[in-house]
């Protein structure tokens, strides 16, 4: 038998694809479709209300119903979105975090009325809460007791869910918040640190003689969730890298010794960061080598792959974008022949290197981590670092030293057939879905059993003001009462209280004064007209930078404050989930002369009409730019709602961006002077 | 009647909703505004006011990462519920190197947008050294006539403690558990003892009660005032936060006492300082030696009008150097 080939060819990884929207209804037919193509899991969006614990009534929700993914809110929603989809055979992973817990009580409880036990449930809960601290925004409440919930879910599966993943370690968006390979490998790990600890002390709590043997079994289900970027051969080191610091991790610091449960286990969703607004079919070829990354080295092969549509850079993907990328995921599963051999980079020279570099990174990295206290406390820490490095990458970008095709470099395109249609090649939401979604959950409301789910809340309450019970017993309890999301949320805000993350701009160096090349130049010339403006106005140009609605990614308008503030500005950060009269409130009583909004989560129709009307009503006249993910048919409306400058994802010079709203600045200062 | 007077009179008037345009105001630089700017402050002089403006100015500071902002966001609460209004003066110290600031707090403060109850304003700190920055000084000055409390937040400690005192009437210094600095700043004199010192964190258990134990030896041992230390955590449930409240009204009493003596005599103190200090900044050594010397000017300030606002003493002091001022010679 030849060693370079393996005896049977090895089976494909889990494929998915990242889906769900509008209602539980519509996203089940998507759902049945896609298993029909030949995809071999679930992955389910939830839409932000869900993610963050409101209902779709509530003002917080409001313009986020059904986007991004598919509002839930209670059992019968749930058994909605599973209707026909065998729960005991499915492996569903579930983008699901502050509200993991709750989403989880569902899906036994859809189970169960399909006749499931628990005990046969397979898939996924993402719920890694210090990464919606660092990068994605949708926590819900603060680090301890989210860490708690967390603990409880890791302790009730290891018992109850055996075949569960209760947690996936998120790297991803790590790297989509602009962490470097080193970086990601180090936080990643930190993170999983803090977990596996606070689960251990939860282990340790309950006086069970198993409690080792649990603790291997918890580590074996640990998995990861990770990135792949397009410089795919040190993207398939940090894979390996990874798997070697894990293996260490379980052996070193919690005594594993079973080599199954010492397996690093991992599954992917490519990088969308990378992806590009101009010329979006070149996208397909950077998804392609992403997916070759996690793919190609058996030694370090995801376990499960979704992959991102061409399009994500200019809006929802629509179900044959999203079919285009399962047929990648096919293509290298059945046609190539990367199935057939056994690790191929094992000896090389190259990769062996690549590794022994990330290893040394990551440890230093992870010590320093450390030093701050662990994960938990080091989140101002690591969330500054990212914030630094996203602003040093999108420097390289603008000054061409990194090339970026179609965006820096390569420019001239023909027009693209691709976004030709009136809708240019994206998934819109009908913005009836909202209203639908209210109604039927105050049909809900009206028809269960009020006092039952009162009591059942009575209970949750009493549970989370004890830390010495598990919280899943309770939250299966309101999830069979019929108690909705918001509500379950809303019981454990009171007794948890809410949180603000830490925005990580106050903390980002400044950019220095002087420097060499035509980036540094510009910022000076820019900095002598912020000058020279503010001489004009009396005092420095004063610009509110935030993020109305519950989208949580603010790597853009982190950016756009950082450059704002370098540029010479005041800068008042006022960061994510902010209601309309929040932003005029804040604009009003900070006197500022411009307000930069960013939105990515397609709720940009209802929202910034709504903020333009809230600062009327409160007689702010500071003009307002968007940026964000604006397909190119909303920014005329836009602008028709009053909005004096829109920003997209081709718009990738920041510097440019901010002489430009320094430039509105001085207009409507001499309009207003000549008045 | 011109913008600023008409600002000063409806803050005179405690219309809050003057406060964005009246700070808008007070922090430009521009020529035409610093007139304004000084009507304004003349509509809010204790002459005009016929006593001392009624809010009670509050400095907060503590080294960064103390549990300020959390902290605030529980008083806002606490001052909201027994019905007071606040006004909230953010001073962010963050880098002057470009000019521009980074203003982060207000995403840490909690407080209910729809309430005209409460004003939060963040303003970059000075861009010399020392002192609060012209603007924040005014700003608490103007505000106090319209809101019941005016909180002016820094950071840092040492130096920060200080400057707020220059124009508070009330400094309240925040440190959490196993800070040692503070103390050591304490014992070895380069922290001034500030009214009342908060321990943050209490939840922590025993490393806060010993914070809270030394700080207030430490306090005895130093101060000729009885300084008070109080425990407090913002964690649910939140605990120490109506102590607190308490112990900012129970000094505002003593403060107000017999007809606002000491309150008086403080506010003048820090007009006339703030005034002589804006003089030096705009003409430096030169113009001091123009009055005499620092000495000479401050003698010549106490001898004025104690009911005059800041600006007008600031303007008095002007007139002395050019040689046209009333006791001109």
């Amino acid at each position: 038998m030849s060693e370079h080939r393996l005896p049977e060819r090895d089976r494909p990884w889990m494929m998915r694809t990242y889906a769900g929207h509008s209602t539980a209804k519509a996203s089940n037919e998507l759902y049945r479709r896609n298993l029909e193509k030949g995809q071999t899991g679930l992955s389910v969006a939830f839409d932000l209300p869900t993610q963050t614990g409101y209902d779709a009534d509530d003002e917080l929700a409001r313009g986020e119903v059904g986007k991004v993914g598919v509002p839930i809110a209670h059992r019968g929603d749930m058994a909605t979105l599973m209707d026909g989809i065998p729960l005991g055979e499915m492996n569903t992973s579930m983008t699901i975090n502050a509200t993991a817990a709750w989403l989880l009580a569902l899906y036994i409880v859809a189970a169960e009325n399909q006749g499931v036990d628990q005990s046969r449930l397979q898939g996924t809960t993402q719920n890694d809460i210090i990464k919606e601290f660092l990068a994605r925004g949708t926590y819900a409440f603060p680090p301890a007791p989210s860490m708690r919930l967390i603990a409880d879910m890791i302790a009730y599966t290891v018992e109850h869910v055996p075949r569960w993943n209760p947690i996936n370690i998120c790297s991803y968006h790590l790297q989509e918040a602009g962490a470097t390979p080193v970086q990601e490998i180090a936080f990643a790990m930190s993170n999983a640190i803090a977990v596996l600890d606070a689960a251990r002390e939860r282990l340790q709590s309950s006086p069970s003689p198993r409690a080792e043997e649990l603790m291997g079994q918890v580590f074996g289900r640990i998995s990861f969730f990770v990135n792949a970027g397009v410089r795919f051969v040190e993207e398939h080191a940090k894979l390996r890298a990874m798997g070697i610091l894990w293996e260490e991790l379980g052996r070193e610091r919690y005594g594993v010794s079973d080599a199954r449960h010492l397996r690093f286990r991992y599954g992917v969703q490519v990088n969308s960061l990378g992806l590009t607004e101009a010329q979006p079919e070149n996208n397909v070829q950077r998804i392609v080598l992403e997916a070759l990354a996690v793919t190609i080295g058996r030694d370090a092969r995801a376990r499960a792959i979704q992959l991102p549509a061409w399009n994500e850079a200019l809006g929802l993907p629509r179900p044959w974008d999203q079919q285009w990328s399962l047929r990648i995921q096919q293509i290298l599963a059945y046609e190539t022949d990367i199935l057939d051999y056994p690790d191929i980079f094992e000896g090389s020279k190259v990769m062996d290197g690549l590794v022994a570099e990330l290893l040394e990174g990551a440890r230093a990295e992870m010590a320093v981590v450390a030093e701050h206290g662990g994960a938990v406390q080091a989140v101002p820490y690591m969330k500054a670092a990212l914030v630094d490095s996203h602003r040093e990458r999108i420097a390289r970008i603008e000054a061409g030293e990194q090339t970026v095709v179609g965006q820096n470099r390569f420019t001239e395109t023909e027009p693209s057939p691709l976004t030709a249609d009136a809708e240019g090649g994206i998934l819109v939401v009908d913005p009836a879905v909202e209203a639908e979604q209210i109604e039927a959950l105050r049909r809900w409301r009206s028809q269960r059993d009020q006092a039952a789910v009162d009591a059942a809340l009575a209970d949750l309450a009493r549970a989370a003001a004890d830390p010495e019970q598990n919280l899943m017993e309770p939250t299966i309890a309101a999830a069979r009462a019929g108690a909705t999301t918001g509500e379950w949320a809303a019981t454990l805000r009171e007794v948890f209280g809410s949180y603000r993350a830490p925005t990580g701009v106050g903390e980002a160096a400044a950019a220095p004064p002087s420097g060499e090349g035509a980036a540094a130049r510009e910022l000076a010339e820019l900095r002598e007209r912020v000058a020279e403006l503010s001489e004009r106005l009396g005092r420095r140009p004063k610009i509110l930078v935030g993020k109305p609605g519950l989208d949580g990614h603010s790597n853009g308008a982190e950016q756009i404050a950082v450059r704002a503030r370098d540029a010479g500005m005041d800068v008042v950060y006022e960061g994510i989930r902010l209601t309309p009269s929040q932003i005029a409130a804040s604009a009003l009583q900070e006197g500022v002369h411009v307000i930069g909004l960013s939105i990515l989560s397609g709720s940009h129709r209802e929202l910034i009409p709504a903020v333009m009307q809230a600062l009327r009503d409160a007689g702010v006249q500071a003009p307002v730019v968007v940026g964000g993910i604006i397909p190119e048919q909303d920014v005329q409306p836009l602008k028709d709602a009053g909005v004096a400058a829109v920003y997209t994802p081709k718009d990738f010079e920041i510097t440019r961006i901010v002489r430009d709203i320094v430039e509105l600045v001085g207009e409507r200062a001499a309009l207003a002077a000549s008045a | 009647m011109g913008e600023g007077a008409e600002l000063g009179r409806r803050l005179a008037a405690r219309d809050l909703t003057a406060a964005p345009a009246a700070l808008n105001l007070l922090e430009s630089t521009a020529p035409g505004d610093r007139a304004q700017a000084a009507a304004l402050l003349g509509e809010v002089s204790p002459a005009n006011l016929a006593g001392e403006a009624p809010g009670h100015v509050i400095g907060v500071t503590g080294p960064p990462g103390a549990g300020k902002s959390t902290l605030l966001s529980a008083l806002l609460r606490g001052w909201r519920e027994r019905g007071a209004t606040v006004a909230l003066l953010a001073v962010d110290p963050s880098s002057r190197r470009s000019g521009g600031s980074l203003l982060g707090d207000r995403a840490r403060i909690e407080f209910d947008p729809g309430d005209r109850g409460v004003f939060i304003r963040s303003t970059a700190a000075g861009e010399r050294l020392g002192g609060i920055a012209w603007g924040t000084r005014a700003a608490a000055q103007a505000l106090a006539a319209a809101f019941d409390v005016v909180v002016i937040e820094t950071v840092g400690v040492g130096q920060a403690e200080t400057e707020v005192g220059e124009v508070a009437d009330t400094v309240v210094v925040v440190v959490q558990p196993g800070s040692g600095d503070v103390l050591q700043f304490l014992k070895s004199g380069i922290m001034e003892i500030p009214d009342l010192l908060v321990v943050t964190k209490a939840d922590l258990g025993q490393v806060a009660l010993s914070a809270r134990r030394d700080l207030g030896a430490a306090a005895r041992s130093l101060g000729t005032r009885s300084t008070r230390v109080l425990a407090v955590s913002s964690l649910s449930p939140p605990s120490g936060i109506e102590e607190l409240l308490d112990a900012l009204a129970e000094r505002w009493l003593t403060l107000r006492a017999d007809d606002g003596a000491e309150l008086a005599a403080r506010r003048l103190r820090a007009r006339r300082a703030g005034a002589l200090l804006d003089f030096a900044v705009e003409y430096g050594e030169r113009g001091l030696r123009a009055l005499g010397g620092r000495h000479a000017a401050e003698r010549w300030l106490a001898s004025l009008d104690p009911a005059l606002d800041e600006a007008a003493l600031t303007a008095a002091l002007e007139e002395r150097m050019s040689g046209d001022g009333p006791n001109g010679s």
